[in-house]
């Protein structure tokens, strides 16, 4: 149905991305704000052991004759050890000459901070580290003085915590995501699956079927639904308008030809003269053949309607041809024609009964109108493979030579046709019919058959076979 | 036979009635359901001709009520739809044929007599010429112990003799009755089947005379 019709996008992707997308970037934020935490506590843990350290040192500094002297403790720099690996570099200093440890150690910019540690992240022999320093005012001989210490620690060890930390809050960023886009696709599948139920409840209608949607649908559905029902009304009352309008104008047409062929019979039995019999058979036969010409247009046009959505029931193909036999048989005996026919149960089609029956009946209307007088018609029911194939043998004396879609043409009549009524819809009908269903038509001259032994020798006649393919 | 005709267009009904009365039959025409309802009730029909689109109703109410009140008699619906649309519901309401308007005589006796032999009417339709007892609508032909079974175009020709004996029919005439408007056929085509009836006829006292320049003659031997 959707075929050709231009689309604004798709609700169900739109949504399923805006909330996938939502969901992405709730997990980044997720994953950002884990990873500066946490990079967070560990830096100011890994600050606060250094601090620590240097702290201890500081402790130990002290003014011994006029002399700053340091005693670093074992522990100063053995808490640093317990944390990691990394080296650990330091520098204590008086004013501007190194007491001991790395002279080298760079120093901070600006003025060394005063009671309060100070961290800076530096180079030092082609590694990062992270550096805490100190300071302390002595008084020495009366003169005051500054004793700086700085304990460094490498990186590496940070580093590979950093790295651990970062894969833990990306899995935890990544499993948010997942359990996020999960319930994003569930929740537009959901959300959805009514206007999808919908759409499947009205689409597997039969053609026929106008009744108004009657099923629960969610509360935002509801004013499509109504303007739905609304239209199927419309259409409903429109389409049955057409129909009365065909009923009655049909009726309105049929009737006074009715009373006109009547009379024209009437006084055919009454007329002597030759002429005047003869114009009022012509209008007998004119009367006739508008008459079949409006049936098959209206069926054409019906069949041409029912063939747009096709009705899928299960069809007895034997006994509609019996039923159709029963219902021809009357008129084929004004001509002594005998309808012979060898219809065994067969699996059923998947078709529309209304239509098949159209078909066959023109078919065999067919037969009856072009055979002569006291021939045989058969009509044979077979499954071959796949197939059902349900053939009309006559002895009409075979259709021209020809291919088949030219007789199935609208309008087009075979040459034996000359003086017989009938519009040429009839095979065009049938054509379209089975061809609707999946089948074909085919036409070939008639063979001798398997059929009853024909009252009267075997005539010259075609074989019309409607094949259609079963379930 | 008794033919009760339900139809609203007066011309058409008045055309029906006077070709049906043209073959002996008995004809009562109701314009509409009520007057058809009274007819139905106070006299047996052997067939009654229903229009569908009546002035004071649908047909097919009328073909409800009748299968309701038990009434046997076959209905045959004059239809002017098509016959898809229509077919289910008069056949599914309990008519017993459906012909669609215009209809051809010939066709409407066909169905007729169809209907009726399903019915199991007709012995009492039987005619009596001479020694020869014909049954239109078995479409058998008794003389004496011999029965023989007719085809339609012989029985129709017997049936046009039996009813006027003695009557010329010219061969034209008796080309208008027997074979349909659509089919061009020579005069000469008549002589087989008059052949054919003289065969069966064979061994009674009816026969089939030529009246030279003017056509064929039943009369008693």
């Amino acid at each position: 149905m959707s075929r050709g019709l231009p689309t604004s996008g798709s609700i169900r992707r739109r949504l399923t991305l805006q909330l996938v997308g939502s969901a992405a970037f709730l997990a980044s934020l997720l994953f950002v704000i884990v990873l500066s935490f946490t990079r967070d506590v560990s830096q100011q843990t890994h600050d606060s052991i250094l601090a620590a350290s240097a702290t201890s040192i500081m402790d130990s500094v002290s003014v011994r004759s006029g002399e700053v002297s340091v005693d670093i403790p074992y522990a100063a720099l053995s808490m640093l050890g317990n944390v990691s690996n990394d080296r650990v570099f330091y520098r204590i200093a008086q004013d501007d000459s190194v007491l001991t440890g790395y002279a080298d150690l760079p120093l901070p910019d600006g003025a060394p901070p005063r009671g309060q540690p100070r961290f800076d992240t530096l180079h030092y022999k082609g590694d990062s580290i992270r550096m805490v320093t100190l300071a302390r005012r002595v008084s020495l001989n009366g003169q005051v003085s500054d004793v700086v210490i700085s304990v460094a620690q490498t990186r590496e060890g940070q580093a590979a915590q950093l790295a651990e930390l970062t894969r833990n809050a990306l899995q935890l960023g990544l499993g948010f995501f997942m359990i996020a886009a999960f319930l994003a696709i569930w929740a537009a599948q959901s959300s959805i699956r009514p206007l999808a139920e919908l759409a499947e409840a009205v689409s597997r209608r039969g053609p026929k079927d106008l009744r108004p949607v009657r099923r629960p649908v969610p509360s935002e559905m509801i004013p499509l639904v109504t303007s739905l029902n609304r239209f199927i009304e419309r259409l409903r009352v429109s389409l049955s308008r057409s129909e009365d309008f065909i009923a009655e104008a049909a009726h309105r047409v049929r009737t006074p030809l009715a009373t006109v062929r009547t009379q024209a019979e009437i006084t055919l039995r009454r007329v002597e003269r030759d002429e005047n019999r003869a114009s009022l058979r012509e209008m007998i036969r004119a009367i006739d053949e508008s008459s079949r010409a409006a049936g098959q247009l209206l069926d054409h046009a019906m069949v041409t309607f029912r063939t747009d959505s096709l009705l899928r029931e299960e069809v007895d193909l034997g006994a509609l041809s019996r039923e159709l036999l029963n219902r021809l048989r009357p008129i084929a005996e004004l001509k002594d024609i005998a309808l012979h026919s060898d219809l065994p149960q067969t699996p059923p089609l998947s078709g529309d009964p209304i239509l098949i029956q159209n078909a066959v009946r023109n078919l065999l209307d067919n037969a009856i109108k072009y055979a002569p007088s006291e021939s045989d018609i058969q009509v044979i029911l077979r499954k071959e493979g796949a197939e059902l194939r349900l053939s009309i043998i006559d002895e009409a004396g075979g259709f021209p030579s020809g291919d088949t879609n030219a007789l199935t043409a609208r309008f087009a009549r075979g040459a034996n046709a000359e003086g017989t009524i009938g519009s040429g819809l009839g095979l065009t009908i049938a054509r379209e019919v089975v061809e609707a269903h999946g089948g074909r038509l085919t036409i070939a001259p008639s063979q001798a058959t398997s059929g009853p032994p024909a009252a009267s020798p075997r005539r010259e006649g075609s074989c019309v076979s409607l094949c259609f393919p079963m379930s | 036979m008794r033919f009760l005709l339900v139809e609203d267009n007066l011309s058409l009904a008045a055309a029906v009635e006077d070709r049906l009365r043209m073959d002996g039959h008995v004809v009562d025409h109701a314009p509409d359901i009520s007057v058809a309802d009274d007819y139905a009730a106070t006299a047996d029909y052997d067939l009654i001709l229903l229009d569908i689109m009546l002035p004071d109703g649908d047909g097919r109410d009328f073909l409800k009520a009748h299968r309701n009140r038990q009434g046997t008699t076959p209905v045959i619906v004059l239809t002017a739809r098509s016959e898809v649309s229509d077919r289910v519901g008069v056949l599914d309401l309990g008519a017993d044929d459906y012909i669609t308007k215009p209809f051809d005589f010939s066709e409407l006796e066909a169905r007729c007599r169809a209907v009726l032999r399903r019915h199991g009417g007709g012995s009492s339709n039987q005619k009596r010429f001479g020694s020869v007892v014909f049954d239109p609508m078995a479409g058998t032909l008794n003389i004496g112990e011999k029965t023989v079974s007719l085809r339609n175009k012989e029985l129709r020709l017997l049936e046009i003799f039996i009813n006027a004996p003695d009557r010329i029919f010219s061969k034209s005439k008796l080309v208008d009755r027997l074979f349909s408007y659509e089919e061009d056929v020579s005069e000469n085509a008549i002589e087989v089947y008059v052949g054919r009836l003289r065969k069966h006829l064979a061994g009674s006292d009816v026969e089939i005379t030529t009246v030279r320049g003017l056509g064929y003659r039943m009369s008693l031997a």
